[in-house]
């Protein structure tokens, strides 16, 4: 089975979309909304109504930190990431923000774990950007695989059997073998605002048969989704960082 | 999981043991059969217990994610990999014949077999670095030879691929591979620099050429650290007649500073086949090693060998060779003269890529063509003058410049055939201008674009250029105003 992981879509609808499109034309049978699909972007209303139509076919999505902070304004975050989340809670309408409110922190689908942030305490938040935080993740849940977002940079980290870590960052389009003899955590890249100097949108295509793991990316309307954030009079560096995808 | 018992006749997979070829400390080789299969295959089966060397798990399983990524006639075919979760194992296409190892008593071998054995080896690195792939463990016992002649790499257990992630690294943080051949970057725990291949083929090239391993063959640490600042004795102070361009080229493979050894395999395949035009430095000539008191500045120089982080395609992309196919006839400066500004353009931005200036000289069908003209010139020597001369403006190093005159019936094939010889990246070549000719003849670049293996530049003279001889119909002739 073909399974489409995007994470951290932030209100991108031109990113979503393209990344959405792509994962289409690959031929993708399943869908993976690794949460944060609201907050920094000009349209959550439709990126959210998106997420929930395609929840309503069959596709699994997880609660991000800027999801609950809809429902929640005491989660901790940077000013910016305030301004946008008190903004978007005026944008949302009651079926969208009730689908957020319900999503499960954690999602387990066969031996693959989906999880918006670190595993072992997922309302905390943590990033997992070295191997300690993969390999505290990896000890809480036995699942071989765990994906993941939150950090909106690509990476891929391992657990040996004998319990020894390896990171490495994929290099995109090229297809990384899952091997079954270890157990796997996948970073994903941000649908909606990457941060690794690449502004083109980041998602990736999990071969369940091959077990082999492709990172894409794919270039967007930037500039619209730029214009979309300025006119709405939201924090000018979420607009600018699009563009330099930091 | 199942321990399963591994003796002849025993199905793994689908496949048939059949008798064991190989037992090694990591890993048992078996010859297997599979009903509709006719390619004798191998497979490689981890040896996993009580006490097993957990690099070799990780070097198994680095095998198995490299070897179904690798393709082409310079690696054995993999036909199918088994998981540790179930079975874990490799099929591959097994190489009838022996590998190089076998050789070793026989060394030293004659110095044009030597060369030989390079080219091919380098040649199958050039396509396995291209794939994105340091084998890391060159040595005679992983190299085979298809017998069509390309050399065949073997174990990629200790191999690095640019595009997956490195478990030997990231687990171990300590070199491997094999003594004699390990790179001193490779010795400070760099696995990504295709460099190190070549330092590797430099020390056989030693060897097999001197009988003697430059860096000697003791395994310790202490032993293996002094090539990090100790060059090897001259192979000409071992063996008096050692031509000087041999020396030059294994000398340079086994530079301490991986900058300072060829920048491709490409490159060490290309001299090693032109050895005539091999630039000879002072490397050539040396009968002794380094002075004592370089030594010692090494010794203490820790930025000597710095990490390197360039990814593998960019040292292919950026020391590509060019290839300029030069028409010495008269009516062809405008047209060499735009080759010649196009193949500047380039080479200003690659100073490591280097150019090979081709001439081909067209053969009648029938008649017997001789080498020297009616007035006793050989004419072979005036078409690399030829060239020379065209190339000269361009100012290049003599290390980056070759000329070539090739004699052929189709003039196409011919520049064809050299482009996949030498695995050139990129060829230049002049439309022909005059109309009646191309009619008559037939076009050469568009043959040579058609069919080529690699990019293919087709160069025209700007229109208000004309060559001499051929001017166009209906141009303008424009009045010297100097």
């Amino acid at each position: 089975m073909l399974i489409a992981l995007f994470a951290d879509m932030h209100g991108n609808r031109q990113a979503f979309e393209a990344c959405l499109a792509q994962a289409r034309d690959f031929g993708a049978q399943r869908y993976v909304l690794l949460g944060d699909f609201v907050g920094y972007g000009a349209d959550p209303d439709w990126v959210v109504t998106t997420a929930m139509e395609l929840a309503d076919k069959g596709a699994i999505a997880v609660l991000g930190n800027h999801d609950s902070a809809i429902a929640h304004p005491r989660e901790q975050m940077n000013i910016e990431a305030k301004v946008a989340i008190e903004w978007t809670r005026g944008e949302l309408g009651t079926a969208q923000r009730r689908f957020l409110a319900g999503l499960p922190l954690r999602q387990n689908d066969g031996d693959r774990l989906y999880v918006h942030s670190e595993a072992s305490n997922p309302a905390s938040w943590i990033y997992v950007t070295s191997t300690a935080e993969a390999s505290r993740s990896l000890a809480f849940d036995p699942a071989q695989i765990t994906f993941c977002g939150h950090v909106h940079r690509p990476a891929i980290y391992s657990m040996s059997p004998t319990a020894k870590m390896t990171a490495f960052t994929p290099t995109t389009g090229a297809a990384v073998p899952l091997l079954q003899g270890r157990r796997w955590l996948s970073v994903l890249g941000s649908v909606g605002q990457p941060r690794d100097g690449n502004p083109a949108a980041a998602f990736a295509m999990f071969d369940s048969d091959r077990r082999e793991l492709t990172y894409c990316r794919v270039p967007y309307d930037v500039e619209q989704a730029v214009a979309a954030i300025r006119r709405k009079g939201l924090p000018r560096w979420l607009a600018d960082r699009l563009l330099i995808g930091q | 999981m199942a321990k399963p018992l591994h003796e002849p006749g025993v199905m793994l997979d689908g496949f048939r043991l059949e008798e064991i070829a190989h037992q090694g400390g990591m890993s048992a080789v078996w010859r297997v059969t599979r009903p509709g299969v006719t390619t004798p295959m191998l497979i490689k089966v981890p040896r996993i217990g009580e006490g097993t060397d957990p690099a070799a798990i990780v070097s198994f399983e680095m095998e198995q994610m490299i070897m179904p990524r690798l393709t082409g006639p310079h690696v054995p075919k993999c036909i199918a990999v088994g998981d540790f979760a179930h079975q874990p194992y490799i099929t591959l296409e097994c190489i009838p014949g022996q590998t190089l190892y076998p050789r070793l008593p026989g060394l030293p071998l004659p110095y044009d077999e030597v060369a030989a054995i390079g080219v091919k080896v380098a040649q199958a690195l050039d396509d396995i670095h291209r794939q994105h792939v340091v084998h890391l463990d060159i040595k005679p016992s992983n190299i085979m030879f298809r017998p069509t002649g390309e050399a065949v790499l073997l174990d990629f257990g200790l191999s690095h691929h640019d595009q997956l992630p490195d478990l030997m690294q990231e687990e171990f943080r300590v070199p491997f591979g094999t003594a004699p051949y390990m790179s001193p970057e490779q010795l400070r725990g760099i696995r990504n620099d295709p460099r190190s291949d070549l330092f590797a083929l430099g020390v056989l090239l030693y060897f097999f050429s001197t009988g003697v391993r430059p860096f000697g063959e003791r395994e310790t640490i202490r032993a293996m650290r002094k090539r990090l600042w100790r060059d090897p004795v001259p192979p000409r102070r071992l063996r008096p007649d050692y031509p000087p361009w041999l020396q030059e080229i294994v000398l340079r493979c086994l530079e301490i500073e991986p900058g300072w050894r060829y920048p491709t395999a490409a490159q060490l395949a290309f001299d090693l086949s032109h050895h005539d035009q091999v630039k000879l430095t002072a490397r050539s000539e040396r009968l002794k090693r380094d002075p004592f008191t370089t030594v010692l500045r090494r010794r203490f120089n820790k930025e000597l060998i710095r990490p390197n982080r360039t990814a593998l395609a960019t040292y292919i992309s950026s020391s590509p060779i060019i290839a300029v196919a030069i028409d010495l006839t008269e009516g062809s400066k405008a047209t060499n003269d735009a080759l010649r500004v196009t193949a500047e353009r380039i080479l200003a931005t690659l100073p490591s890529a280097r150019l090979a200036c081709v001439n081909v000289l067209k053969q009648g069908r029938i008649t017997i063509d001789f080498t020297l003209d009616e007035f006793g010139h050989n004419k072979q020597i005036d078409r690399l003058v030829a060239l020379k001369h065209w190339a000269a403006p361009i100012k290049l190093d003599e290390r980056q410049l070759t000329v070539h005159a090739l004699e052929a019936i189709d003039p196409a094939t011919a520049i064809l055939d050299f482009a996949r010889a030498n695995s050139i990246d990129h060829i230049l070549i002049g439309a022909r201008q005059n109309s009646l000719l191309r009619k008559l003849l037939g076009s050469v670049s568009a043959k040579v674009a058609a069919e080529a293996q690699c990019t293919v530049t087709v160069v025209r003279p700007h229109p208000n250029s004309q060559d001499e001889h051929a001017p166009a119909e209906g141009g303008v002739k424009l009045s010297s105003t100097g």
